[in-house]
C-alpha cells in the first residue's frame, strides 16, 4: 500500500488536490493579512465565508450565472465587513469578541437562509477547470498547476499582488504605517479609520470569495456550517505566515497538502485512523504558531482600537 | 445618586443589546413573511410556559454557566479563551472514561470522581495554550481554536474505536458512541424534571468563584494581571503564571460542563463528527452568557438562563411558525456584537468621572478620590 502512495499517479494527485484545496484559505487568509497589517484582528472571517458561500450558491442555483453567484459573494462580504469596521473603528469594540459575534451571525444566518429558501441540499454545476494552453501540456507539472478552476488560478495570483501592493505602493506603506503606528500616520495626515474601513472590507469581500470558492468551486454544493473551521484556521495560517502573503502561501500550502494527502490515505484505504490523520493539521499548527510566533513579529497596534486623545 | 444612576445604566446595556437583537429578529421574521408576535410568544412559551419547560430551560443554561464562569476567570486575567468546545469535549471524555471503567464502586463516589475527571480534563486542555501563551507568546485565541478540532477528532477517534459501546461494535454501520453509564452514576434528578444536580452545582462553583476573583490573593492576582501587566509585574505577580493559571480554571470549568452534560442528561457520549453535536455550541455560546453577565460570576447565572431560554424557546418557535432555531444562534452573535459595541459609552462615562473626580481632587486636594471602580470594566 506504500508503493501505491509513491506511485507517480498517486503523487500527482495529491498534490493537485493540494493545489485546489488551499484556494479557500488563499482568499480567506490574504484578506485577513490586510487586515491584521492595519491593525485588526477579524475573527469573523468565518462567518463571512459562510455567508459568501450561501450568496453565491444560491445565485448560481437559481440563474445558472456564475459571475452573479462571485458578485453575490463579494457584495455580502463587503457588507459584513462594513459592520465589522464600524463596530471596531468607531466603536472601538474589543475586536477578537466581536468577531466571535460576527462568527456566530454567520453560522446562524446562513443556516437559516439555506433552511428557509433551499431546505434540502442541492447541487450546481460551478466552475469547471480551465486548462491553461501549452502550460497545462508540461508532464507532471501541468497536471499539478495548470488544469484548476478560474478561482484557483486567481487565489494564486492574488499572492504576489497582495505582496505588491502592501509593499511597493503608497496604499501599502499606509497600511502598515497604521498597524504599526497609528498615531504617527494620524500625525502625517493618514485617515486610520479610512484605511481600516478599506482593509477590513477587502478582507470581508475575499473571505465572501472564499466561501464561494468551496460552494461554486470545490464541492458544488451548500450545507450547514460547510466550512467548518476553515475561516479560524486562515486567521491561523496569517500568524503562522508571519503577516507576509509568501508565509501565507507557505502555510496554505503546508496545511491543504497535508489535508489532501489525509483524504488519499483514506480513499486508498491505508489503515491510519482518518480521525487522527485529520488531527495532523492542526497539532503542525499550534507548533508552527510556536516556532514563527517567538521568530516574527507582528503588527504593533493589532487589536488596539485608534483615537485621538480628545 | 449621579453614580448610582451609571452604575444602573451599566447594567442595563446588556439588556438593551439584547432588546435590540430581537428587534433585528423581528424584522428578519417579518422577511420571512412569519409574524414577529406569534414567534416570539412561541419561544416565550417553550421556555418558561410550563414546569418542563422551564426544567429545560434549566438545563441548556447549566453548561451555559459553568462554561461561562471560566471566561470570567480568563478574561479577569486578560485573556481570551475560545476553546470552550474543545474543554467540554476532553473533559466529558475523561468523566466518561472514569465512570465506565469503575463498575461495582459507589455512585456517589464515582460521580464525584468523573466530574473531577472532566474538571481535570478541561484544565489540561486550557492550560495547554496558557502555557504556550505566557511561554511562546502564542495567540491564545489561534491555539484554543486549534484545540477545539483537536479535541473533536480525539473524540471521533475514540467513539468509533477504543471507547466505542460493545453492542455497537458487532454491527456493520456502527453508531459512534459508548455504552450508556449505569443508573447509580448519573447525576440525581431535583424535580422530576430532567433537571439534574448539575444546576445547583453550577450555581454554587458561581458563587465560589465570584469569591476566588474578589476575596482571595489569587483572584486579586488573576486581576492585577488583567488590568496592567505592567503593573502587575512592578508589584512582583509573576504575570506567566497566572495567565496559565486562568487558562486551566477556565478550562477546567467547561471540562466540568462537558463531563455533567454526560452525567446529567444524555448518560453517554455519541459524535456526529462535529463538536457542535455534543456540546451544542455551549463553548460558545458560554462566551455570550459571560459578556452579558459583565464578566461576573454571579451575572453570568441570570445571563445563562436568558440564553438557555433563548435556546430552548427556539425549538418551540421552530415547530410553531417553521422559522429554523438557527435564527436564535444569529441573534446571538447580534447580541455579542452589541454588547462589545456598547462598551464605549461605559468607557466614555467613567472617563467623564475620572475627569470629575480630578477636578474634584484639585479643590479638595485632600479628599479621597478613588478615580476608578476597579469592579467595572473589563
Amino acid at each position: 500500500m506504500i508503493t501505491e502512495l509513491v506511485s507517480s499517479t498517486v503523487l500527482i494527485g495529491i498534490l493537485a488536490s493540494g493545489i485546489r484545496l488551499a484556494t479557500p484559505y488563499l482568499y480567506a487568509a490574504i484578506g485577513e493579512t490586510f487586515g491584521q497589517r492595519s491593525g485588526v484582528l477579524n475573527l469573523g472571517v468565518e462567518g463571512q465565508m459562510l455567508l459568501g458561500a450561501f450568496a453565491a450558491f444560491y445565485l448560481v442555483f437559481m440563474t445558472g450565472n456564475l459571475v452573479l453567484g462571485l458578485l453575490a459573494a463579494l457584495a455580502v462580504g463587503a457588507l459584513m465587513g462594513l459592520a465589522m469596521a464600524f463596530v471596531t473603528v468607531n466603536l472601538k469594540a474589543e475586536q477578537g469578541i466581536s468577531g466571535i459575534g460576527f462568527y456566530l451571525f454567520g453560522l446562524g444566518m446562513s443556516d437559516l437562509l439555506f433552511q428557509r429558501m433551499l431546505g434540502t441540499v442541492e447541487t450546481v454545476s460551478g466552475f469547471s477547470k480551465v486548462n491553461i494552453p501549452f502550460l497545462s501540456d508540461i508532464p507532471v507539472i501541468g497536471e499539478i498547476l495548470f488544469r484548476q478552476n478560474l478561482l484557483v488560478y486567481g487565489a494564486f495570483a492574488l499572492v504576489p499582488i497582495a505582496w505588491f501592493v502592501l509593499n511597493k505602493t503608497t496604499l501599502g506603506l499606509k497600511i502598515r504605517a497604521v498597524g504599526e503606528n497609528p498615531e504617527a500616520a494620524d500625525s502625517l495626515g493618514v485617515s486610520v479609520a479610512k484605511v481600516r474601513y478599506f482593509t477590513i472590507i477587502l478582507g470581508g469581500m475575499l473571505s465572501g470569495i472564499a466561501g464561494a470558492s468551496l460552494s461554486i468551486g470545490l464541492l458544488n454544493v451548500f450545507q450547514q456550517n460547510m466550512t467548518s473551521g476553515l475561516g479560524f484556521i486562515a486567521v491561523a495560517l496569517v500568524y503562522f505566515g508571519g503577516w507576509r502573503p509568501w508565509g501565507v502561501l507557505g502555510g496554505a500550502l503546508l496545511f491543504s497538502m497535508v489535508n489532501s494527502l489525509q483524504l488519499w490515505i483514506q480513499v486508498l484505504g491505508i489503515p491510519i485512523p482518518s480521525d487522527i490523520a485529520v488531527m495532523m493539521p492542526y497539532v503542525l499548527t499550534i507548533l508552527a504558531l510556536v516556532v514563527t510566533v517567538s521568530r516574527v513579529r507582528g503588527p504593533s497596534a493589532l487589536t488596539k482600537p485608534f483615537g485621538r486623545e480628545e | 445618586m449621579q453614580d448610582r444612576l451609571n452604575s444602573l445604566i451599566d447594567l442595563l446595556l446588556p439588556v438593551f443589546a439584547t432588546l435590540a437583537a430581537l428587534l433585528v429578529g423581528a424584522v428578519m421574521l417579518l422577511f420571512l413573511k412569519v409574524n414577529p408576535i406569534t414567534a416570539y410568544s412561541a419561544l416565550w412559551e417553550g421556555a418558561f410556559g410550563s414546569t418542563n419547560a422551564l426544567a429545560e430551560t434549566l438545563v441548556k443554561a447549566t453548561p451555559l454557566l459553568l462554561v461561562g464562569v471560566g471566561i470570567c476567570i480568563a478574561f479577569r486575567a486578560g485573556v481570551i479563551n475560545i476553546g470552550g468546545e474543545g474543554q467540554m469535549v476532553i473533559g466529558a471524555i475523561l468523566g466518561t472514561l472514569i465512570g465506565l471503567n469503575l463498575e461495582g464502586w459507589p455512585g456517589w463516589i464515582v460521580i464525584f470522581l468523573a466530574l473531577l475527571g472532566g474538571f481535570v480534563g478541561g484544565a489540561i486542555w486550557g492550560g495547554i495554550p496558557g502555557l504556550l501563551k505566557a511561554y511562546f507568546n502564542v495567540n491564545e485565541i489561534l491555539s484554543t481554536i486549534m484545540m477545539n478540532a483537536i479535541a473533536v477528532q480525539m473524540m471521533n477517534f475514540l467513539l468509533r474505536g477504543p471507547m466505542i459501546d460493545p453492542s455497537q461494535a458487532e454491527l456493520a454501520s456502527k453508531i459512534p458512541q459508548t455504552a450508556r453509564l449505569l443508573e447509580a452514576f448519573r447525576l440525581p434528578r431535583l424535580v422530576p424534571t430532567r433537571l439534574h444536580l448539575g444546576a445547583a452545582i453550577a450555581v454554587v462553583l458561581a458563587i465560589l468563584v465570584y469569591i476566588l476573583l474578589w476575596r482571595t490573593t489569587l483572584g486579586y492576582r488573576i486581576r492585577a494581571v488583567g488590568q496592567s501587566p505592567q503593573a502587575a509585574r512592578y508589584a512582583g505577580i509573576s504575570v506567566k503564571r497566572h495567565i496559565v493559571l486562568a487558562l486551566l480554571f477556565s478550562g477546567a470549568f467547561a471540562g466540568l460542563a462537558g463531563a455533567t452534560q454526560v452525567f446529567g442528561v444524555n448518560y453517554r457520549m455519541i459524535t456526529d463528527g462535529s463538536a457542535t453535536g455534543f456540546t451544542g455550541s455551549a463553548g460558545f455560546n458560554g462566551i455570550v452568557a459571560a459578556l452579558f453577565g459583565q464578566l461576573h460570576p454571579i451575572g453570568t447565572i441570570p445571563a445563562s438562563i436568558l440564553f438557555g431560554a433563548l435556546l430552548v424557546g427556539a425549538n418551540k418557535m421552530q415547530r410553531v411558525v417553521q422559522v429554523p432555531s438557527a435564527l436564535i444562534i444569529a441573534l446571538n452573535g447580534l447580541v455579542v456584537v452589541f454588547v462589545v459595541s456598547s462598551e464605549i459609552w461605559r468607557e466614555r462615562r467613567q472617563r467623564d468621572r475620572l475627569r470629575a473626580a480630578a477636578i474634584e481632587g484639585e479643590a479638595d486636594a485632600s479628599g479621597p478620590s478613588p478615580a476608578v471602580d476597579p469592579e467595572v470594566g473589563i
